[in-house]
């Protein structure tokens, strides 16, 4: 198992802007090695969106976030590949191709993050999905493309997980897997960010409440245009 | 330049095994064309005339059709974020899938050329250098295109919306490919032509990838 | 930069502006319209018909120059983020694409005594048509999206990429104009044009810049209060 000495990752003062309205503000963040957040709060309180933002898909509106290292702060979206490199992210759509295998579609994404292939078999058994190993996508069930989606940030390891309701179409099997796995990955000092509708068990973990970030002000400067 | 081939790879498996795109735009390049002979009339004369406009304009269309395909299914399925996120830059990304999409459509329309040049009763001499602007021009049309493809994404309408924008962008290609052809069949010189061709290409290949992996970021945040 | 960023200051600055500039092309066009239509001696080839380049010539050149401001505007807000560079830009493209529009249809009434006829693929007024479907595209994608900040940086991008190759598209049509028919081309750059016919051409040239400014303050103030109503709204129904 990679063990990940990593640096810190924070957020500060960050503030969200989707189509024309403010999502929340002031926001801040901080993960440490081994660390796990929960995002929590109602439907619109901009989980998904923060989470976009951690990776660098969404630039934030202000503020900054930052990989933390002995004192020494390094803008995070500063290298953006350097960054990606850093993290992996699990949004709403599996990336499934559905003319390739499920080892094939986790073969390419390892590959291209400079990983081998020897991790696909084990990836793929840790959410016991080991028979899908030739089938191409296009026979797979929603709960199976999601594990295979999973399967892929297992078989390339990164420190930062980001992983937006994992648990989508899964069931409670293998959302034991699930949590065996992030679990896994903490011990080894990896990071984990989730925001989720159903129970995941992460002991230690510390939560997020957006609402308490939600923008109030009738017209706010970050939106005035 | 190992992740480049790999993307190149990856994307070129994705339309084999899917199939039948190459095939459609090949199909659609010779209809096109075809059309031409009901419209102006069958009289050798004319069509030999119109030959290399005719080709290059139904080159530019196919092209144009295949290409808003090319991020499409990727944005749609996820994997678009994925490759984003990768940790190689977006314009090698974007740089990768011009290749592919050219492997895939633009090959088979250099090699389909010579034949519909026969049925436009295109002069002889013009076929050498017809495919030598079609190897110059269409890595252009691809790469403009992607630019197109890029900004299109999750727009409402995506087809003819796409033809708006990227065909003004093709004039010039279609001008200098044209009259490299003419020139060729009237005896004159070919290599300025041939030359701002190539120059077309090299330009945009230093500035439109750069231009559709802006346009890809935007479209994913 | 972010002194002039703050919508309620460009607000309060543009409401001061706004008259003096409507006033100055008012009388601008008074003034040149008059000197074009009387004072300006009709032409020894073209007769009364060369008045036409008084509107002509102008729009022709404000068609570039909006295209020109438009990437301007755009790079500025892809850059800055300047919230009013959007805004600006958004405003310009329908400016732009009217003034190209009117270029196009005076060129067409003008070269019906010239030529003969009302459209000659002359490689000033093919450019021309083509800026007019750049600036089509622009408006086109700036509306396909849902979310109007998307639609505004995908035209941002666009409008970039039109202006680096608005020379490129230029010179191609000039290649291939040379190579066809040696068009009798409206001929009325350098600096042989005689001094009557010179400034007329000039204020007018000043006056649909002006104008330009007025329309481009009239549109921006309406955008900013049109955003401003959608904001309350948005509120409203996200509650907040």
């Amino acid at each position: 198992m990679t063990q990940f000495f990593e640096p810190e990752f924070k957020g500060q003062d960050l503030v969200c802007v989707r189509g024309e309205r403010t999502v929340f503000r002031g926001l801040g963040f901080s993960i440490a090695p081994g660390g796990a957040l929960i995002l929590i709060g109602p439907n619109g309180s901009g989980k998904s969106s923060l989470l976009r933002m951690m990776a660098g898909l969404l630039r934030p509106a202000a503020g900054r976030m930052d990989w933390v290292e002995n004192g020494q702060a390094e803008d995070a979206l500063e290298d953006i590949d350097a960054h990606g490199a850093r993290l992996h992210y699990v949004g709403h759509h599996d990336a499934v191709k559905p003319v390739l295998s499920a080892a094939e579609n986790i073969g390419f994404w390892a590959h291209v993050r400079g990983g081998g292939q020897d991790g696909i078999r084990d990836a793929l058994d840790v959410l016991d999905i080991k028979h899908l190993y030739d089938v191409p996508g296009r026979f797979l069930s929603a709960g199976q493309k999601r594990r295979v989606n999973l399967a892929r940030i297992i078989a390339a390891p990164a420190p930062l997980w980001l992983l937006d309701e994992p648990t989508t179409a899964l069931d409670k099997a293998t959302i034991k897997r699930l949590e065996g796995a992030i679990q896994k990955h903490r011990d080894a000092g990896g990071m984990v960010v989730l925001s989720t509708h159903a129970e995941v068990n992460t002991p230690g973990a510390e939560t997020l409440n957006l609402a308490d970030f939600a923008c109030k002000a009738p017209l706010d400067e970050h939106v005035m245009v | 330049m190992d992740k480049f081939n790999e993307l190149v790879k990856r994307d070129l498996s994705l339309a084999f095994r899917q199939g039948m795109d190459s095939l459609m735009v090949v199909a659609f390049f010779i209809i096109a064309v075809v059309l031409f002979p009901f419209g102006v009339g069958p009289e050798p004369n004319t069509l030999a005339k119109i030959a290399g406009g005719t080709i290059w304009v139904a080159a530019l269309l196919s092209s144009m059709l295949s290409l808003e395909r090319l991020f499409q299914t990727d944005y749609e399925d996820g994997s678009l974020e994925l490759l984003a996120l990768a940790p190689i830059p977006l314009e090698i990304t974007v740089l990768a899938k011009v290749v592919a999409h050219w492997l895939t459509t633009g090959l088979p329309l250099i090699v389909t050329a010579p034949l519909l040049a026969v049925l436009m009763q295109m002069p002889t001499e013009g076929f050498i250098v017809l495919i030598a602007a079609l190897l110059l021009g269409t890595p252009t049309l691809s790469l403009i295109g992607a630019v197109g493809a890029a900004l299109i994404l999750g727009s409402r309408r995506g087809g003819v919306l796409l033809s708006l924008l990227v065909l003004p962008l093709y004039i010039p290609i279609l001008i200098f490919g044209v009259s490299a052809v003419d020139a060729a069949i009237f005896d004159q010189s070919v290599r300025p032509h041939l030359v701002f061709l190539g120059a077309l290409l090299a330009g945009s290949m230093a500035l439109t990838p750069w231009a559709s992996a802006a346009a890809l970021r935007q479209a994913l945040e | 930069m972010h002194r002039f960023a703050n919508p309620t200051r460009f607000l309060k600055l543009a409401a001061i502006i706004q008259p003096w500039v409507a006033g100055i092309t008012l009388g601008l066009f008074a003034i040149g319209l008059y000197m074009a239509f009387f004072t300006a001696p009709p032409d020894y080839q073209q007769g009364e018909s060369v008045r036409i380049m008084y509107v002509h010539v102008p729009s022709a050149w404000m068609g570039m120059f909006c295209y020109a401001a438009m990437a301007v505007a755009s790079a500025v807000a892809l850059v800055w983020k300047h919230p009013l560079a959007d805004v600006a830009g958004k405003a310009t493209a329908p400016v732009g694409a009217a003034f190209t529009f009117l270029a196009l249809a005076t060129g067409s009434l003008w070269g019906k005594p010239m030529w003969g006829t009302w459209w000659v693929w002359d490689a000033r007024l093919t450019s021309m048509l083509i800026l007019l479907f750049l600036y089509i595209g622009y408006m086109a994608l700036q509306g396909a999206f849902d979310d109007r900040a998307r639609g505004a940086r995908a035209s941002a991008i666009l409008a970039l990429v039109g202006v680096v190759n608005l020379p490129i598209i230029k010179f191609s049509v000039d290649w291939w104009n040379t190579l066809h028919q040696p068009a009798s081309v409206i001929k009325m750059d350098g600096p042989s044009i005689h001094p009557d016919m010179l400034w007329p051409l000039l204020i007018m040239a000043v006056a649909f810049k002006t104008y330009y400014v007025w329309i481009l303050l009239v549109r921006i103030r309406q955008e900013l209060t049109a955003n401003k109503v959608r904001i309350l709204r948005l509120k409203q129904v996200h509650g907040g």
